[in-house]
């Protein structure tokens, strides 16, 4: 294909019309591969029109409150027009991390079991309805929290950890049903099937002579998985960071189940508070002033970083991990 | 009690923990299927279907409107967004690994990961605030969460095509290009139908960038600069509103959105059985 790639560059120049004449099918490989190529390359233009309309977008804000948007605690449009966006940061970050404590172990187990445990025909048709679980979209889950999640919780679930854990401060204060452990749980519920799909993967990766040497040592099955882990643990790590970034761009879901008040810090793990995405969905609408607008694009510009962050660190180890433990398997 | 007893005892008891997990994690499948078609189905009937957003009181109406709109959202997104996301993966795929390809992969797996409400965001700074709240500020956004999807599905269903059916129809004297579209495309057009169909899936569940360049529309389709009505962004505003008609109507949504990714997913799986 080399010859064919070089004499097609000296084509350079020529008219499309060229294209279709059958004594010179080369003008033709060019053609296409430059259409290819412009069409492969508008990738660099969309990430790069993102970040500058954000940026711009959010200048009027950067301007005003500098780093104080980050640090500040006060979200004031109606008097004092005055914008912090740290209570939504720490909204973001905690109902994300009350996600990842909840659905880390169980996304684990489902690996385990589709990749180690289930037999292959039948963990097909479980992997199917996990996928299933990945592609209900987002508002659906608010709605399913909304009317079924949040009366069980309420009535079931919570006035009995309250009565048990009563003591411990998070445990304490009223129950709306809808707040931050609700949250928490409904996103727990959204990354399951992300991370458990790649966790999975990363099991099935595992060359199976690591697990005939172990066997071969009389090694039980829970031995044997827990060499499997240990030979993927890397990529696990991976795995857990893009359930993180799933939970902390999480928009319409959380919205409807977090409650949305604004302050710095909730009195319990019962209490409503607000996120990043779900101020941007709520007041974006509504916002009636350039400052207001730029102070919302501002929290998006935010957002935008704090994701890409997670999800480059996250994708640089599952792809790494992938790459090492395939590239074993094959020697 | 022996060491070995402990042992086995111990593996029973992570045996029967990894089942509670994936037991665990399929009830909310389940109880979003039987919530969403029960509630769902007693909201569906004729009306529900000609008749668009009923006003504030009014009894029935239906939700025709947003099934127009979501349509033409989705033809106006996968017009910008299936030619850009096949053209990636052709190129992706065939023309070799660099340093570019690499690149270009990595940034797709970025924006992959860009939360849709952040695309939103950017829709609505880069159209909506010029041309107003509209079906193409949102068709943009979506057209834009569309392209890593497609992309990457187009790429991995034409590297599943045996390098020897290129040979073969390089060697009869086809050139390159017309190899790729008439050979390779054409052999892998079922895996790459099912991902532009996986993409769409996923679009058509999209609220939260709808929500924030188009906003919520009542009434039917008015022109391209103005918005139209949205089923996924319809559960959003009627489950958050206090009227009873409207919380049924959002369930009636709901259960259309399933039944549409679930076909889709499907679907999918029946296609893809047949690629190589």
């Amino acid at each position: 294909m080399k010859i064919l790639r070089k004499a097609s560059l000296s084509f350079f120049g020529l008219k499309v019309k060229f294209l279709l004449h059958p004594k010179n099918p080369l003008k033709g490989d060019y053609v296409f591969k430059l259409i290819s190529a412009l069409f492969a390359l508008s990738i660099f233009l969309i990430l790069g029109l993102m970040v500058y309309e954000l940026v711009k977008g959010s200048w009027l804000s950067i301007q005003t409150f500098g780093l104080n948007f980050i640090v500040g605690t006060t979200w004031d449009p109606a008097v004092s027009r005055v914008f912090g966006a740290l209570p939504l940061i720490l909204g973001t970050l905690v109902t994300s991390a009350i996600a990842l404590l909840i659905g880390v172990p169980i996304s684990l187990g489902v690996g385990l079991a589709l990749s180690e445990y289930l037999p292959k025909k039948f963990g097909f048709a479980v992997s199917f309805l996990v996928e299933l679980l990945a592609a209900v979209p987002s508002v659906i889950y608010g709605l399913w929290g909304i009317y079924v999640l949040i009366p069980f919780l309420r009535d079931h679930i919570y006035p009995y950890l309250q009565s048990v854990f009563g003591f411990i401060p998070i445990f304490s204060g009223p129950i709306y049903g809808g707040g931050v452990l609700t949250g928490g749980i409904v996103l727990a519920v959204m990354i399951i099937p992300t991370v458990s799909a790649v966790m999975r993967d990363l099991f099935s990766a595992v060359p199976n002579s690591q697990r005939e040497a172990i066997i071969a040592l009389g090694a039980t099955k829970w031995e044997t998985v827990k060499t499997v882990i240990s030979y993927a643990r890397s990529g696990v790590i991976g795995a857990i960071i893009l359930g993180l970034g799933r939970a902390v761009g999480e928009t319409m879901a959380i919205t409807m189940v977090i409650g949305n008040r604004f302050h710095v810090w909730p009195s319990s793990l019962f209490d409503a508070w607000y996120t990043m995405a779900a101020i941007i969905a709520n007041e974006l609408l509504e916002a009636t002033y350039d400052l207001y607008i730029s102070a919302l694009i501002n929290v998006g510009l935010v957002l935008l970083f704090v994701t890409l962050v997670i999800n480059i660190l996250a994708r640089l180890i599952v792809w790494r991990a992938l790459r090492l433990t395939r590239g074993i398997a094959r020697e | 009690m022996d060491h070995h007893k402990f042992r086995v005892i111990k593996d029973r008891l992570i045996q029967f923990l990894v089942y509670l997990a994936l037991f665990s994690a399929l009830i909310p499948l389940f109880s979003i299927l039987y919530e969403v078609g029960a509630r769902g189905f007693s909201t569906i009937n004729i009306e529900f279907f000609i008749k668009p957003t009923p006003t504030v009181g009014e009894s029935g109406g239906g939700v025709a409107n947003a099934i127009q709109g979501t349509l033409i959202t989705i033809g106006l997104a996968s017009l910008i967004g299936v030619p850009i996301g096949l053209m990636s993966g052709i190129f992706l795929s065939e023309y070799g690994e660099s340093k570019l390809s690499v690149a270009i992969r990595f940034l797709h797996d970025v924006l992959n990961g860009v939360p849709s409400i952040v695309i939103g965001v950017f829709a609505y700074a880069l159209i909506t605030r010029s041309i107003g709240f509209s079906v193409t500020a949102a068709a943009f956004a979506l057209a834009v969460i569309m392209i890593p999807i497609v992309t990457r599905t187009t790429e991995e269903a034409l590297k599943l095509v045996p390098m020897s059916v290129r040979e073969a129809a390089i060697a009869l004297g086809i050139p390159r290009w017309k190899t790729t579209i008439i050979v390779v495309l054409s052999s892998a057009k079922k895996a790459i139908v099912t991902g532009i169909l996986l993409s769409i899936a996923r679009i058509a569940g999209e609220s939260a960038p709808v929500l924030v360049s188009m906003g919520f529309w009542r009434w039917w389709f008015a022109g391209l600069n103005r918005p139209v009505a949205n089923l996924a962004l319809n559960v959003f505003i009627f489950a958050t509103s206090p009227f009873e008609n409207w919380v049924a109507l959002a369930w009636g949504s709901a259960l259309i959105l399933i039944l549409l990714v679930l076909g889709i997913s499907i679907a999918a799986r029946v296609l893809i059985k047949g690629r190589y």
